[in-house]
């Protein structure tokens, strides 16, 4: 749609969006944007979800980017709503997602001098984006828009800002859809390097305690790369652990899979990280969650790293073979090589490996007591689980102990399907993805899954959930305390529970009904299921208080400052090795 | 162990950005960020159409801070090549400074004379002050510094490392 008569910024940027396939925007309007706001009224190929606030604007546009492989877009005024779109993507950064933010700026004239509602946003979002722009000449906007969204969702996904001055919005410039042409410097690698990839396959073939271990990357680089993934473990028989980010790529009931690893993972998946001999890390990062004390990492095993972002490779963990390429590409031709050079697992080797693999899993490091009197959260999440699996839901989570329950309990079979802030740790993300996913999903079934206190922190958007009759279900799994962070007190700070219980709670069930939503309140095990599928039935948004033990801790536990082998299975275990000062140190 | 002991060294390293606005910020914001050393940095526009900059940044770490490093700045998104000169075989480094010296006498004449020694023109002078001109590399102009010291050193000027690599290919060839 190129126009040879001059059109404004605003319209522009409009017609960009609509070039570039995209159909919805969530965004918060103020003075920097009128300009947009009043090119959006005019139009309807660009549907607006109004949001309550900035930092749920981007979080929408991450659920909506993870629901579905295609990037999010935000809009938000300058000043104040590109500050509190900051979260948001340094969420978006930390956890590699496609999203395009447009804020709203002064006029050109105007920047620098502290004018109403001017914030340095390049300047400010510059160490929390993947790249930014400011345009300062209406003739560049097109190109901006169209390389923003290349940088966007290109190589290693990550947030771009724009940066619009409310006159460029204004000023006339014929509009020419940019043609296709490289980019002048960016150009991720996207094919791995056949040399190193054969030499990986040659590793593999002769591992006698192999781990296969995923993350994010498997599902940003498409739904092709889970297929490919379960052709490579079906190959080779090998073990497969996956990160919190990754679950789903991988199904989880595959007697190959391992469960998550990491400081909540299992038992089986961080004794296999500890023991293998060869590691295949396939889009995942050695991230300080999942390795533990770094010097005492996987000591015996060559380790072999595939990521897409070369300063990913040999930034925490030192690799014997590193592979820069999209992880999809790279597990296809690793199969491609692994059937053409007709390679054979050493199955004497691996079948005494999975004997080894079966005794740790039958330390059940899962289980819990279960009680009839009081709900326990893993309870309530096996529960969930059962009855909601055959709608194959969207799950988002915020921050605490309930989204490792839901990480730990949770079976996911598909990737795209598992939205949760990994790197960042945001509480607040959950309901507002869950509104992106929502949007991009109308008919399904989406569900946050929430703690009483991280819920609050954008409590607001259940207006939104209302207003645009998404019928999303927050699961609110209440213990009534920042369990995450009264666990580390119990663990660290001998049980000096400073600020993590949260008095003065409101009433969610009449929280919800003053939203215009529905509000559900549950705190005996035998009525939980009928309160689930209550929730199911309830055609709108619905909020379910689901009162849990309000001291049960989450284990799993790798303490920080420990390794893989000295992991925590049990309260008892707990009391038995006090952590160091130095694990003190480390968040 | 999986990580290997790894001693420090120091690293020059061209860059050569698109020579726009914030390209600089975002370098520098690089290195503060994930916590690298700046030992020396320059900037100027290099190409005829004023399009490149390229930037010469001497830093210091283990090898795999150093590959870190050219990583990280080969990810943004207007750098077009990174490359380590001190691993990429051997090249010229070069620095100047403006050097100001006061004083009358004998210590004005040694001044001279060491400055003569040290190949440095005078770019300007009154009867009881010089300031030398002098490029070399950064070792000798310490040494002259040094010297300079007791003679009357008044203030100095450097513009940090500027490098390339020997031999007849450019970066971008
Ligand atoms: C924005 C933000 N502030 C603070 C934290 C630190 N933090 C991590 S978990 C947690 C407690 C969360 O409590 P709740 O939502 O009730 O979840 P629970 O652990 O009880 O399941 C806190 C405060 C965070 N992750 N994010
Ligand atoms: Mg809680």
């Amino acid at each position: 749609m190129t126009t040879a008569e001059p059109i404004s910024g605003a319209d522009i940027v409009l017609r960009s969006l609509v070039d570039l396939g995209v159909d919805v925007v969530f965004g918060y309007p103020g003075g920097a944007v009128l300009p947009l706001y009043d090119a959006i009224f005019q139009q309807n190929h660009i549907r607006h979800i109004l949001v309550r606030h900035e930092q749920a604007a981007l979080h929408a546009a991450e659920g909506y980017a993870r629901s579905t492989g295609k990037p999010g877009v935000a809009l938000v005024t300058s000043g104040p709503g590109a500050t509190n779109a900051v979260t948001g993507l340094t969420d978006a950064l930390l956890d590699s997602i496609p999203v395009v933010c447009l804020t709203g700026q002064v006029a050109t004239h105007l920047i620098g001098n502290d004018a109403f509602q001017e914030a340095d946003t390049v300047g400010i979002t510059r160490p929390c984006t993947k790249h930014n722009y400011l345009v300062k000449d209406v003739a560049n906007l097109a190109y901006v828009m169209h390389e923003a969204f290349y940088v966007a969702t290109s190589g290693r996904p990550g947030p771009v800002v724009i940066d619009l001055p409310k006159d460029i919005q204004v000023a006339k410039a014929p509009y020419i859809r940019p043609s296709k042409a490289q980019h002048r410097s960016y150009r991720p690698q996207i094919k791995g390097d056949l040399a190193s990839i054969k030499e990986a396959v040659d590793l593999l073939a002769k591992a006698k305690k192999p781990i296969i271990y995923i993350g994010g990357g498997i599902i940003n680089s498409g739904p092709a790369a889970s297929q490919l993934l379960r052709e490579l473990v079906r190959l080779t028989g090998y073990p497969i652990t996956s990160t919190l980010m990754g679950l789903g790529a991988f199904p989880s009931h595959d007697p190959h899979f391992l469960g998550m690893l990491g400081m909540h993972g299992t038992y089986e998946a961080n004794l296999a990280m500890h023991g293998c001999d060869v590691m295949l890390c396939l889009g995942a990062r050695f991230d300080d969650r999942v390795t533990g004390r770094v010097d005492a990492f996987s000591p015996h095993s060559k380790k072999i790293h595939v990521d897409i972002d070369r300063s990913s490779i040999n930034k925490n963990v030192h690799v014997d073979i590193g592979i820069v390429g999209d992880a999809g590409h790279v597990i296809e031709d690793m199969i491609k090589i692994w059937k053409s050079k007709i390679c054979k697992p050493d199955e004497k080797a691996l079948k005494t490996w999975w004997k080894q693999i079966d005794e740790w899993r039958g330390r059940k490091c899962l289980a819990y007591a279960k009680r009839d009197d009081i709900i326990m959260p893993q309870y309530a999440i096996e529960r969930l689980y059962a009855l909601t699996k055959n709608k194959n839901p969207y799950i988002t989570t915020e921050v605490g102990q309930h989204q490792m329950w839901a990480a730990q309990f949770f079976g996911f079979d598909k990737p795209n399907h598992w939205m949760t802030s990994g790197g960042l740790g945001t509480m607040g993300y959950g309901l507002p993805a869950a509104i992106g996913a929502q949007i991009a999903h109308p008919e399904a079934l989406v569900i946050d899954i929430a703690g009483e206190a991280s819920i609050l922190m954008n409590i607001q958007e259940l207006s939104t959930a209302v207003q645009h009759r998404l019928p999303v279900k927050v699961f609110i799994l209440n213990n009534e305390y920042m369990g995450m962070v009264r666990q580390w007190q119990d663990l660290t700070y001998g049980g000096r529970y400073a600020e993590s219980y949260t008095a003065a709670l409101p009433d969610f069930v009449r929280l919800a009904e003053a939203f215009g939503a529905s509000g559900l309140r549950v705190s005996n095990p035998a009525d939980l299921d009928a309160t689930i599928q209550e929730m199911m039935k309830i055609d709108g948004p619905v909020l379910v208080d689901c009162r849990v033990a309000k001291l049960e801790n989450c284990f799993p536990m790798m303490p920080s400052g420990a390794a893989h082998n000295e992991m925590i299975l049990s309260a008892e275990d707990a009391g038995l090795s006090p952590i160091s000062d130095e694990g003190k140190a480390l968040v | 162990m999986s990580v290997p002991v790894q001693e420090i060294a120091r690293h020059t390293i061209s860059v050569v950005v698109d020579n726009e606005a914030g390209v600089l910020a975002r370098v520098i914001g690089l290195f503060s960020g994930r916590g690298y050393n700046i030992d020396s940095l320059t900037v100027a526009s290099v190409s005829e159409d004023a399009k490149t900059s390229r930037i010469t940044v001497v830093t210091s770490g283990t090898p795999m801070v150093i590959e870190q490093i050219k990583a990280q700045l080969d990810r943004l998104v207007p750098v077009h090549v990174v490359a380590d000169l001190t691993l990429e075989g051997p090249s010229v480094e070069r620095e100047l400074a403006l050097v100001k010296v006061a004083g009358v006498g004998e210590h004005r004449v040694e001044a001279l004379r060491l400055a003569d020694a040290f190949r440095a023109h005078v770019v300007d002078s009154t009867n009881s002050s010089f300031v030398f001109e002098l490029t070399g590399k950064s070792t000798k102009i310490d040494a002259f510094l040094n010297l300079m010291r007791e003679l009357g050193l008044v203030e100095v000027a450097r513009t940090g490392i500027v490098a390339l690599a020997r031999g007849k290919t450019g970066l971008e060839s």
